[in-house]
């Protein structure tokens, strides 16, 4: 099951050039880019780690690819984000955030019925691939 | 390629009308108006700024033009223009469309160089990763290698700076800078680094003609000028200075206008008994101003 996370997320992938003209983008909006990658695809997972630090610096759209190819490499398998945060005063919050990896399986989530007392019914989602540990998910 | 090469003779191409559009003449005009002297640096600029031109015309008609590799070494005395160029450099190349923003990030060995072990490669990359779609500005670039200290980080700065001049040579400009000898030094044990610097260009020294030529630019930026005696002592003073060990070119004309100008605010101060000043006491520097000078007082000082 293919997650859709973020903008773009129901589009056929990125290439890197399109990716690149976002980048560029957001840079021209002055925005800073981060990247971040996880392993747990939930969608309440709001936290992933973020690689390396936080590019507020950049001018260039090169060398926010130049980070992106080094994350590629270093989690191959992994779903893999690009975040812009307006620093500007009053929006303070993330403008864009669109996915730019993902594993090459996704075996997606099952629907977890949990009975209450009476005839009560939680619903809850729960990631295939969150049963093995992290690190070994994909 | 023979059948591609024979199409092409039929269509003459208009290199007028490409050199006007790409505005480079004016890049070089500028350059030639601000920057006195420096002529081996201005003719490679122009060889430079024509194969860019070229190459666009080659691209549009579908032959082969691989990005030429611009890093650059700039090797000269003190005060022969190296960084000024530099700044200039990253302007110039963005405006002839080599590097796309067209900004200059300069460094020294304390911004790459980490100071233990395993923080020098994530300096550097920080550093390439902000000069990208500019140009990185490495001044006092033989810092880098220390040769006395095996163990030193410079090193693995220098095989980082390396990849990424290889790899993503579209993505920005090195530009390494440093006196002359401490230059060939540092290129000698590290041959990779040199085989990957496609111009070396080393900046002369400046003639007296050039450094007066000079002294009156930064004049007229400061909104200042010289006596007509006072400009003939001041040609004086540069030839006296030459002489002296220690010149460092444009620069120690820039230290003497700067000491001539506090002279010339306390002369003007001390003035007994005037307490009207006109706009040209303020801006003229005159003869006490220069002559003043420790390189006047000391006749025959080695």
């Amino acid at each position: 099951m293919r997650l859709t996370q973020g903008t773009f997320s129901f589009l056929p992938d990125l290439t890197d050039e399109q990716i690149r003209a976002q980048v560029e983008y957001c840079l021209q909006n002055g925005w800073a880019v981060a990247i971040e990658y996880t392993d747990d695809p939930h969608p309440r997972n709001a936290y992933w780690e973020m690689f390396g630090v936080p590019m507020f610096d950049i001018r260039d759209a090169a060398g926010i690819l130049t980070e992106l190819r080094a994350c590629r490499q270093t989690f191959p398998d992994h779903y893999i984000k690009i975040n812009a945060f307006d620093s500007t005063h009053g929006r303070e919050s993330l403008r864009l955030s669109f996915i730019v990896n993902r594993p090459a399986k996704e075996p997606g989530f099952r629907l977890e019925r949990h009975e209450g007392p009476g005839r009560s019914v939680r619903y809850t989602t729960h990631a295939y691939a969150t049963d093995r540990p992290e690190g070994e998910r994909y | 390629m023979n059948a591609s090469l024979n199409h092409q003779q039929d269509a003459p191409l208009d290199l007028a009308a490409a050199f006007r559009d790409s505005h480079v003449g004016e890049v070089l005009d500028e350059l030639d108006r601000d920057l006195v002297g420096l002529v081996p640096v201005k003719s490679r600029i122009r060889d430079i700024a024509a194969l860019l031109l070229i190459d666009k015309l080659r691209r549009n008609l579908g032959l082969s033009a691989g990005a030429p590799s611009l890093h650059m070494s700039f090797s000269g005395n003190p005060g022969t223009g190296k960084t000024t160029v530099a700044l200039r450099m990253a302007q110039i190349l963005h405006r002839l469309g080599y590097v796309r923003k067209g900004h200059l990030t300069a460094v020294t060995r304390d911004d790459l160089v980490g100071q233990y072990i395993g923080h020098t490669a994530p300096k550097t990359r920080e550093v390439l990763k902000r000069a990208m779609g500019g140009v990185l500005f490495i001044d006092e670039a033989y810092y880098l290698y220390r040769p006395e200290n095996e163990r030193d980080y410079g090193q693995e700065a220098i095989e980082i700076l390396l990849q990424v001049m290889e790899n993503q040579r579209d993505d920005l400009v090195v530009i390494l800078a440093g006196y002359k000898n401490r230059m060939d030094t540092f290129f000698r044990s590290n041959p990779g680094m040199s085989s990957r610097i496609a111009h070396h260009i080393d900046f002369p020294d400046y003639s007296v003609d050039e450094l007066v030529s000079i002294s009156h630019l930064m004049l007229s930026q400061m909104q200042y000028r010289l006596s007509p005696a006072a400009d003939a002592a001041f040609r004086e003073y540069i030839e006296r200075r030459k002489a002296r060990p220690h010149f460092a070119n444009a620069r120690s004309v820039r230290n003497a206008l700067d000491r001539a100008r506090l002279r010339q605010a306390s002369r003007l101060l001390n003035r007994g008994g005037q307490s009207v000043i006109s706009r040209d006491d303020l801006v003229t520097l005159d003869v006490p101003d220069i002559k003043a000078s420790r390189v006047f007082s000391e006749e025959g000082a080695s």
